[in-house]
């Protein structure tokens, strides 16, 4: 038999459900790995220690898993990688987690990332940098990372991140693993403690496209306790992966194949179409002019959402709580001061400043303005596509330290995967290559409102033919050294 | 110089709603601190507000009652400020697009004539929690059991001129509330608030002066009186050539005065926007019809059901109907079997007169209309006089006690028999023979006083009118 961290999920799945390993086994396997590979890559901010549970029903049961840690688990510390949150342990679980945990999931633990999802590197996490198990001095990406490296080095079969503007969909490129983000309103957002409300959603990180429908089948679904979650189940996915693409129109925005998209990334991203060409899609260009305001228009909704969102964490109820305040606004002050790190006391500002008597309309306004009108301009292109095809991010996983110290040069490289956080659509970060640094490179696939279905039968069908998505990092260097 | 007062309110009620706005967690007043409130009304990380429907058609009643527009695409926005009592450090309310706008209340006025206050708007909120100081360990504690707690602030014109203008507008809304259900508005349980915005411009002015906003008024005493105080305080402030500061002022109770609390450059950047956690509300056509059609019968519409169905005068039909709990005891009387003018009599007479005594209102009252009903019909079947009736209904309304069995173990049921009231004529007349005599003589004085002697002598139990009888007939005879 294989090494077991070789295997997909599905894969571990069926060898559970036939017996021929036991979910002690699996569990035995990941912890194997975890112990090596944490001190190397610091994946996790939290490991546990579960018992294996029966064998439950369902492709995924026995299978070893872990969350983001800003996903609510009840008990569990859940710190979004914050010094603020301390050791606050939430007195329940996000709907993913328990659907997961009904599923027969087995949670190992909470991954690393970028403090309150902001950021591309996980690097500003208050527990120390994520690295990318393909290259241990460059980063993961962010602000999944702990997630795309757990999945990338084999230490979980399967990761649940959150991708607010792409924290999904770049790390999952940056670590060779498959991402996605589904249609805004379809996973519950109840327990993910919130980054930006309008544009958080939860995805799968797994080796493949059918692991990431596999998991989607389990947490998507209308949640009374989510207001915005939208009614109906949009499940089946697994069952619907048929790798036929035969007529299926596929449309390349050549706006986002233009300067400062790395020449590797391009040839890389490109050749996807080829092969789903090749299995019967029709492929065109076409021009989507709107992608110069997509950056700041996320910055200004998201930091925004994210001003508001973050205001609880004010040391009175739960969390990390500073010292030696004299009074109420002192303790504010301290304790914010002392618990966020520079990052998110960035964006705090900056979405403070957008919502100010006198900058609303100038900002804010216009900001939700020119929203509406990205979602057009995709309503448009799916008038006369069936799915999108770009790149993930410009470039491959930078080296740790590099992107930190520029942060508008770190935004702008969020170019690709913003809009669709803002036009709320599905996307699908696909291996598609490695650069001449052997760096993983991932193509994006994109839906229209609801098409998730549609990208990930392309992405299987991608899959089929290559197998850029089950290569290991440790032939690279890495891991297991 | 003559001055005018103009004055707008601003109130918040909570409504009646057994869940709280966004889970669903109780409304209900009091508890031990922390113990009606859950991760979603504390706004624990990760959770996510859903809202309770009730609330919405709560507020469209109000606000169809209040004659206002329903907006049919409306939002929840965000008011962002950090306060202990705040567990999200947010407030969701309605700025943009509130659920009522242009409402109109007529109210009558002291000179009889009626009055239009035009609301600006009516939205949803939910409340904030509480926190107590605690000198002794010089502690400030947070009990957020009133987190969550939906309100709706109404939010008027500054359309009054007086007092008492402002406090007929409040018993009319407390009223049309009451009728609707949508809130017991209880002052005192602090389930109806009100902030008074006030100002002061000479007479004939049509320029607003600069206006104050009064917080902290616990009862409808307390605005009267801190109108009053407000108005001669600007009032002489600008007669000595001083400016009035827009700022907010707390009324403080015992020392009869208001005190400046912050001012308008003090005055917080909300940084409102549109709550992302929530979906717009559309409201459909239908919806709107569904609760139109199933609005209560309001006051208004009593008066006049009243006055045609029972043919109970203008006056009797407003008395009863001003209060809902009022008018409802009234109908279930009728709905006994009792007699609706007799009804309305006591009501109007016993009750409200019992409910004044005591300064209360009439939906805290015990006594139940069975109760009532009993007493008029044991009058009228002559099992009880008029005047012993009273007396009972004093004793049994603060327990509502079966009056049957009240009456039988007191005594006090009237005494029918002809030959003791034959008896005690017979002694009264033998004792008070001069009484006779002046009467006979021409003074009609006497005839009183004599049918007092005989139902003092009966205990008070006879029948009047065979009282009356009876000695008429022994003074013809």
């Amino acid at each position: 038999m294989m090494e077991l961290y070789r295997m997909t999920a599905l894969e571990l799945g069926t060898v559970l459900r036939k017996g021929e390993l036991s979910p002690a086994d699996a569990l035995a396997a990941a912890r194997e790995r975890i112990a090596a590979c944490q001190k190397n890559n610091n994946a996790f901010i939290t490991v546990l220690d579960p018992s294996p549970t029966s064998l439950g029903a369902g492709p995924l049961a026995g299978v070893p898993m872990a969350l983001k840690d800003n996903i609510c688990t009840k008990g569990v510390k859940t710190s979004c990688a914050s010094k603020i949150l301390g050791d606050f342990a939430p007195p329940y679980d996000a709907t993913v987690a328990e659907r997961l945990v009904a599923a027969g999931a087995v949670c190992l633990g909470k991954l690393n990332m970028d403090e309150f999802a902001m950021g591309s590197t996980s690097e500003t996490s208050f527990y120390g940098p994520t690295r990318n198990p393909w290259a241990l001095d460059r980063v993961p990406g962010g602000s999944s990372g702990g997630a795309a490296a757990a999945v990338a080095a084999g230490e979980v079969w399967y990761a649940i991140g959150s991708d607010t503007g792409g924290s999904i969909r770049q790390p999952a490129a940056y670590c060779g693993v498959t991402g996605m983000k589904p249609t805004y309103g379809t996973v519950s957002r109840y327990g993910l403690i919130a980054y930006a409300s309008s544009l958080d959603q939860m995805g799968p990180i797994a080796r493949s496209a059918a692991d990431c429908a596999a998991v989607l089948d389990i947490i998507q679904g209308m949640d009374p306790r989510d207001g915005t979650s939208l009614e109906g189940s949009y499940g089946g996915f697994l069952s619907s992966l048929t790798g036929d693409v035969r007529g299926l129109k596929i449309g390349i925005p050549a706006d986002c194949f233009g300067d400062g998209l790395d020449s590797e990334v391009r040839r890389a991203v490109l050749a996807v179409a080829e092969v789903l060409k090749s299995r019967g899609a029709a492929v065109e260009e076409f021009s989507l002019p709107i992608m110069e305001y997509v950056v700041p228009t996320y910055y200004i909704i998201a930091s925004a959402e994210a001003s508001s969102n973050l205001s609880r964490f004010d040391g009175v109820k739960y969390g990390w709580r500073a010292e030696g305040y004299k009074d109420l606004a002192d303790l504010y002050a301290r304790t914010r001061t002392e618990g966020f790190g520079a990052e998110v006391k960035r964006r705090i500002m900056l979405g403070t400043f957008v919502l100010s008597a006198g900058y609303y309309d100038a900002y804010y306004k216009k900001a939700l303005q020119v929203k509406a009108v990205i979602k057009k301009a995709y309503d448009e292109a799916f008038q006369k596509y069936d799915m999108l095809l770009a790149p993930v991010s410009p470039t491959t996983a930078p080296k740790l330290g590099e992107s930190l110290s520029d942060p508008l040069k770190m935004y702008l490289s969020d170019i690709y995967t913003v809009p669709l956080n803002l036009a709320g659509l599905p996307g699908i970060s696909v291996p598609c290559g490695f650069d001449s640094k052997g760096l993983p490179i991932g193509a994006q696939l994109i839906g229209p409102a609801l098409g998730d279905g549609v990208i990930l039968n392309a992405a299987h069908a991608f899959q089929f033919e290559t197998d850029f998505h089950r290569q290991i990092p440790e032939t690279k260097g890495g891991v297991s050294a | 110089m003559t001055w005018e007062t103009v004055i707008g309110l601003e109130t918040h009620v909570e409504l009646a709603t057994k869940t709280k706005i966004f889970c669903s967690c109780t409304t209900e007043f009091g508890g031990a601190p922390n113990t009606h409130c859950c991760p979603v009304c504390t706004g624990m990380p990760g959770t996510l507000p859903v809202l309770n429907e009730k609330v919405l058609e709560f507020a469209v009643k109000a606000g169809i009652a209040l004659n206002g527009e329903i907006t049919r695409h409306c939002k929840f926005d965000r008011k962002n400020y950090f306060y202990p009592d705040l567990p999200k450090a947010y407030q969701v309310s309605q700025l943009y697009l509130p659920i009522v706008r242009n409402g109109k209340v007529p109210i009558r006025t002291e000179s009889g004539t009626e009055k239009v206050i035009r609301i600006h708007e009516l939205h949803m909120e939910e409340d904030a929690g509480k926190l107590v100081h605690d000198p002794w360990l010089d502690q400030t504690k947070c009990d957020y059991n009133r987190c969550g707690v939906p309100l709706i602030e109404i939010v008027t014109e500054p359309d009054f001129r007086t007092s008492k203008e402002v406090i007929a507008y409040l018993e009319k809304l407390k009223s049309t509330l009451q009728y609707l259900g949508v809130s017991d508005c209880k002052m005192q349980e602090g389930s109806l608030r009100c902030d008074v915005n006030l100002s002061v411009r000479p007479a004939g002015s049509t320029q607003l002066g600069t206006r104050t906003e009064m917080k902290n008024l616990s009862s409808f005493k307390a605005i009267a009186r801190a109108i009053a105080y407000e108005s001669r305080r600007q009032i002489e402030l600008i007669e000595e050539g001083k400016k009035v500061l827009q700022e907010t002022r707390r009324w403080d109770e015992n020392k009869d005065a208001t005190f400046a609390m912050r001012s308008k450059e003090d005055a917080q950047d909300y940084r409102y926007f549109p709550e992302p956690d929530i979906p717009p509300l559309v409201i459909s056509a239908e919806y709107l019809d569904d609760v139109r059609r199933r609005q209560p019968e309001m006051a208004e519409e009593k008066m006049v059901r009243y006055q045609q169905e029972y043919d109970l005068p203008v006056y009797d039909a407003q008395m009863l109907t001003e209060q809902k709990a009022l008018a409802d005891f009234f109908e279930s009387c009728v709905t006994l079997g009792a007699e609706a003018k007799q009804s309305a009599n006591w009501i109007m007479g016993q009750v409200l007169g019992q409910l004044s005594a005591k300064a209360m209102e009439a939906k805290n009252m015990k006594l139940t209309p069975s109760t009532l009903v009993t007493l008029i019909s044991m009058v009228k079947e002559g099992r009880l006089n008029r005047n012993t009736a009273v007396k009972v209904f004093e004793d049994v309304f603060d327990t509502d006690e079966d009056v049957e069995e009240y009456v039988k173990v007191h005594g006090l049921a009237q005494i029918n028999d002809p030959t003791a009231l034959a008896a005690a004529v017979e002694k009264v007349f033998a004792a008070n023979s001069q009484s006779v005599t002046d009467y006979r003589s021409g003074k009609e004085k006497a005839y009183g006083f004599l049918v007092g002697q005989v139902m003092r002598e009966m205990k008070g139990r006879a029948d009047p009118q065979a009282v009356n009888e009876a000695v008429r007939d022994k003074l013809s005879g």
